[in-house]
């Protein structure tokens, strides 16, 4: 059983040091996936390597007009930055929609990310904001989008010694919007059933001009659906087009049939909270267009 | 097993202890402090029995690892009354029966006296999406949140002669 | 027991007063099971089965005793050997031989989470560290979890030496049916062939946990003499020691078990699971043992409501008149024979008035945790398949659901489904109630339905013993030794300062231990306001009586002649306020001051005197054993 160690290190090399020099050294961002997993006993991390006492790791900051979201920030810290949950309201609620208020004053994006959950609410939000890690490694900094980082129920790409050392959200594009919709039987205190989250740009005249729309728990992972997006660029997001939205997410939905849903539930509620999610994200976009 | 040596501050009072580098923070109030008002009732963050302050935000102390204390404050339950005068909150909860077994109690009034503290004036929606993380399985939420609002009213007459 | 058809105005009783045991509980002061500490102790730890169904071929703990801080290593090799007796505590029946195997698991596991090992140490990670070590060697075995399954030819047998009970001539082989009830009469299917309509469906409810959010803990010190003592929370203590002693073959007496304060039962909390455990724990370590489970311990390996497969036909005649009912369910047992057919059979339909009726209910035994007691244990699954046929019956029929039960509903003297008489049950006057009530007629929104159900629970009578004594300065101390589940220190306290007319807050309510208070049923079946409500009530009045007597000696008048009114004693011929019941001669200066106008015979005219307190104090007690609901009526 466990001879786990706890380290707080000071810098990002630190905390690289110390996970490359033990396979199973686990980061602490929140805690709320890690040390859960450890009482179970589905984990036993040789290392605990909190990062909560790296200088950054805890706080929105701009680089530019873009946000930077230190990998310690807890969820509520989010809804404080008003610049941040004005530019993007879906991301800030996904990441808000986490547990109770206890879970969401610990709990961070990039946990919720790397526990690689496919029913994580942030992530669909992230991927469809079109957010970048910035990953540290032995071999120094890369960057990711944050769909790449989970790869299956529990696993990330991350490699040895690795970890998400901030989330880059870009500047809010002129006539953006961004949404995020869950299903559950609960309103609080629930894992997703399905999620969906749709970031949109429309210009002067209503048309859209890009957009993203990114799922929750219909697969393995978070799905990025491009033909659902493409479905809507060119239109005002008309019947017809929301009906290609919900037809092309549906044809990108490949649930499990579990306790909390069905497979025919989850393919039909995608579709329709993708284009809910479309609807909010346009009158956001329009708002402030 | 190497223990970590960890200084904090509890309810006011600088505290030290020794602990397991997997020990929550809940083990060591209870166990090693002795601050037994917080309750263990799932350990894993879903009941909210173990509801403590840390550095002015509450949270669920089964999901806090005892050494990241190390330098920060801690409130707990056995900090909420003054001396013998109990907060509004655990007063109103004694005045609308808004426990039975009670074994949720501390986590509740922690918790309520946290929106308390930051708005005073909550909505009945507000104050339940607030203690949505809190489980109570005897009395039903309707007389806790009862007490809250009637806390809250009380807490707002207090501060309005003032 | 009825309620009195009139009844006299109170002052107390109907009152909200703050309860005795709340400001413990919003301060973090109140002590529960888990929170309590022994001087020396040892941290426990229990080894569970990753299997549903096994036999135990080796365990071996050599590893584990060698590991510094273990104190001791326990398997069910170190529980005695019973003989099997069925005890009746809680709201069930057990067999000390299962809840022992339940206890720690003997030659075979039956669940997944099923007990097998246990480990005291001198901390709670070394403990589980030891776990690692214990290796256990299994020779697994079918199982079966579903209730039809394990009723199939073929499927694994839990127990080779259980034979259906209540089947005659006894089955010649063993099977997972643990027990079999019917009751009922008259002629079905001839009923059913001649009704205006039938409905028949199949209701299936799964297993549901009790889910308090205390978890199970204990701490158990055993002395060098044999003597013991237990500190746990649960809805009974007496049966707490009286389950422990027989699993452990100990006298009761020797087992002083003091009641915490309890963080939910709903029923799931009149049985042990841990306490034996920690008993021998603390026997071979030298040094009390505190157990305690975890969320997901408590989820595996206790009593959950037992889920159910339930078959209803129902028919009626045109006018709505029921004219037959055939019931037949079966009920998750879990691994261990639990309890709920009899009161499933017996609450499934016994609401109605109906000529020709069959209920047949079958435990099933399979690879769960053993079901346990959970809010009127086995009633609420088969009035919940009842109910819902009598809403399908009704729309059939035409005729308002509340109307349909209305007519059909039973009402004192009518026959219950054993064939015994009803008693005023009150089910005609609950459903006109909710007819009048302005949210059965108030107009539907959009997405908003109305609906009415019925079902019934006995309030279960059991022995209850209350201690009432007077202290020296008159105030007023209640034991009872019923744990206080939702509030009862209060209405203990309510209804002695009614009996006695003084102030609530002149009156305090304790919950005694095994060794400070007679023998008490478990707080459950909604029985502890009303068994030992009475009992508290009956004690208050002999202290009352007792009072009066010795006012009555003291004073030289007959004892009629003293009269008891708003607290104190007096003589019945003096008409000038009376002194305090109790006031002690420490404060004889206030007592004087009142009691100088009150004479102490109207005749003498003397200065009365506060009755001696030194003599009147002693406790007065009132052990009340109240037996009238005896329920289910049959089937044990």
């Amino acid at each position: 059983m466990s001879s786990t160690t706890y380290h707080a290190p000071g810098t990002v090399e630190d905390a690289v040091a110390l996970l490359s020099a033990d396979p199973t050294a686990r980061p602490l961002g929140g805690g709320t996936d890690l040390i859960v997993q450890m009482r179970s006993g589905r984990l036993n991390p040789g290392a605990i390597i909190d990062l909560k006492r790296i200088e950054g790791m805890n706080g929105v900051r701009r680089a530019g007009d873009a946000f930077v979201i230190g990998a310690a920030t807890p969820c509520t810290a989010l809804k404080a930055d008003a610049a941040l949950a004005a530019a993007w309201p879906g991301v800030v609620e996904a990441a808000n929609l986490i547990g109770s208020v206890q879970v969401r004053n610990r709990a961070t994006m990039a946990g919720n990310l790397c526990n690689a959950s496919p029913a994580a609410d942030s992530v669909p939000a992230l991927a469809a904001a079109g957010a970048i890690c910035v990953v540290a490694g032995p071999s120094g900094l890369r960057e990711v989008p944050a769909e790449a980082i989970p790869v299956s129920p529990g696993k990330t790409s991350l490699g040895a010694g690795e970890f998400v050392v901030e989330i880059r959200l870009p500047a809010k594009p002129a006539g953006g919007g961004d949404a995020y919709l869950r299903s559950t039987p609960r309103t609080e205190m629930d894992i997703a059933v399905v999620g969906a989250g749709v970031s949109l740009v429309l210009d002067g005249e209503g048309t859209c001009t890009s957009a993203r729309v990114a799922l929750g728990a219909v697969g393995p992972t978070v799905v990025l659906v491009e033909e659902a997006g493409a479905a809507l660029v060119g239109t005002k997001l008309d019947d017809n087009a929301l009906a290609a939205l919900s037809q092309a997410v549906q044809a990108a939905s490949h649930p499990i049939d579990d306790k909390r849903g069905t497979v025919s539930y989850r393919k039909a509620m995608a579709g329709v909270l993708a284009r809910r999610a479309a609807l909010i994200a346009a009158s956001r976009a329009g708002a402030k267009a | 097993m190497t223990k970590i040596h960890v200084s904090t501050t509890v309810n006011g009072d600088a505290a030290e202890f020794l602990c397991e580098p997997a020990s929550s923070l809940l083990d060591v109030l209870r166990d090693t402090l002795g601050l037994t008002g917080s309750k263990e009732g799932c350990g894993s963050g879903d009941c909210g029995a173990c509801t403590v302050m840390l550095d002015g935000e509450m949270v669920c102390s089964c999901l806090v690892l005892a050494a990241e204390a190390e330098g920060r404050t801690v409130a707990t339950i056995e900090g909420v009354a003054e001396g013998s005068v109990l907060h509004p909150v655990q007063q109103k909860f004694l005045e609308h029966a808004a426990l039975q077994c009670g074994f949720c109690t501390p986590g509740f009034i922690v918790a309520a006296k946290a929106l308390l503290d930051r708005n005073p004036n909550p909505t009945e929606t507000e104050v339940r999406y607030w203690l949505a993380g809190n489980l109570c399985r005897c009395t039903g939420y309707d007389k806790i949140v009862r007490a809250v609002m009637a806390a809250a009213a009380e807490l707002r007459q207090e501060r309005t002669p003032a | 027991m009825n309620a009195p058809e009139t009844m006299k105005p109170f002052r107390h009783i109907g009152t909200r007063p703050v309860r005795p045991d709340g400001v413990d509980k919003v301060t973090g002061r109140a002590l529960y099971s888990p929170d309590f500490k022994a001087p020396g102790m040892l941290w426990g730890a229990i080894l569970r089965s990753p299997h549903p169904h096994a036999r135990i071929v080796s365990i071996d703990t050599k590893k584990a005793e060698a590991l510094a801080g273990v104190k001791a290593v326990a398997t069910g090799r170190d529980m005695p050997t019973l003989e099997s007796l069925v005890m009746h505590v809680g709201e069930g029946a057990s067999d000390i031989v299962d809840v022992s195997h339940n206890c720690l698991a003997f030659d075979k596991v039956l669940y997944e989470g099923h007990a097998v090992a246990a480990v005291a140490a001198t901390s709670p990670e070394i403990a589980r560290e030891a776990l690692g070590l214990i290796a256990v060697e299994y020779e697994e075995l079918p199982f079966v979890l579903g209730l039809e399954e394990a009723l199939a030819e073929g499927a694994p047998v839990l127990h080779d030496n259980v034979f259906t009970k209540g089947v005659e001539p006894k089955p010649d082989k063993p099977s997972n049916a643990a027990m079999r009830v019917e009751m009922g009469g008259g002629d079905i299917e001839g009923a059913l062939a001649s009704a205006a309509a039938t409905v028949s469906g199949r209701y299936t409810l799964q297993p549901v946990h009790q889910g308090y959010i205390e978890p199970h803990a204990c701490v158990a010190s055993w002395n060098g003499d044999g003597q013991a003592q237990i500190w746990t929370s649960s809805q009974g203590h007496f049966a707490v020691r009286s389950l422990t002693a027989s699993v452990l073959a100990m006298p009761q007496a020797d087992i002083r078990v003091t009641p915490l304060e309890i963080g939910g039962g709903f029923g799931g909390k009149t049985t042990i699971y841990l306490e034996p455990v920690a008993m021998v724990l603390s026997k071979k370590s030298g040094r009390p043992v505190r157990l305690a489970m975890t969320r997901e311990e408590v989820f595996r390996a206790t009593g959950p409501a037992p889920g159910a497969v339930i078959d209803v036909r129902l028919g009626a005649a045109a006018d709505g008149t029921l004219v037959a009912v055939d019931v037949q369910f079966l009920y998750h047992s879990g691994a261990f024979t639990a309890n709920d057919a009899g009161a499933g059979v017996a609450s499934a339909i016994g609401h109605y008035r109906i000529a020709n009726t069959r209920v047949v209910g079958t435990e099933v035994l399979c690879n769960r945790p053993a079901a346990k007691a959970y809010r009127a244990p086995g009633a609420p699954q088969v009035n919940f398949a009842v109910e819902s046929a009598m809403d399908e019956l009704a729309a059939r029929l035409g005729i308002d659901p509340l109307d349909f039960r209305l007519k059909n509903a039973a009402a004192e003297g009518d026959p219950q489904t054993s064939g015994l008489p009803w008693g005023r049950i009150g089910y005609i006057e609950c459903l006109e109630a909710a007819k009048a009530h302005p949210h059965w007629s108030a107009p539907l929104g959009p997405n908003q339905g109305r609906g009415v159900a019925g079902g019934y629970w006995g309030n279960y009578g059991g022995p209850s013993t209350v201690n009432v004594s007077v202290a020296e300065d008159g105030t007023i101390t209640v034991a009872t030794g019923s744990p206080d589940i939702g509030g009862s220190r209060a209405s203990m306290a309510i209804m002695a300062a009614e009996v006695l007319d003084v102030p609530y807050e002149q009156v305090r309510a304790v919950v005694a231990d095994t060794a400070s208070i007679g023998v008490s049923m478990v707080t459950g079946g909604s029985r502890t306001t009303f068994a030992t409500g009475m009992a508290t009530v009956q004690a208050a009045g002999e202290v009352k009586r007792l009072l009066r007597e010795r006012a009555a000696r003291m004073w030289g008048v007959a004892t009629d002649q003293v009269e008891w009114r708003s607290g104190p004693a007096m003589s019945a011929s003096c008409a000038t306020p009376p002194f305090r019941m109790s006031a002690p001669r420490s404060t004889r200066t206030t007592s004087k001051a009142r009691s100088r106008a009150a004479p102490r015979r109207a005749s003498a005219g003397r200065s009365t005197r506060p009755i001696s307190t030194a003599r009147t104090a002693g406790s007065i007690t009132r052990a009340s054993s109240i037996t009238g609901c005896r329920w289910p009526p049959t089937c044990r």
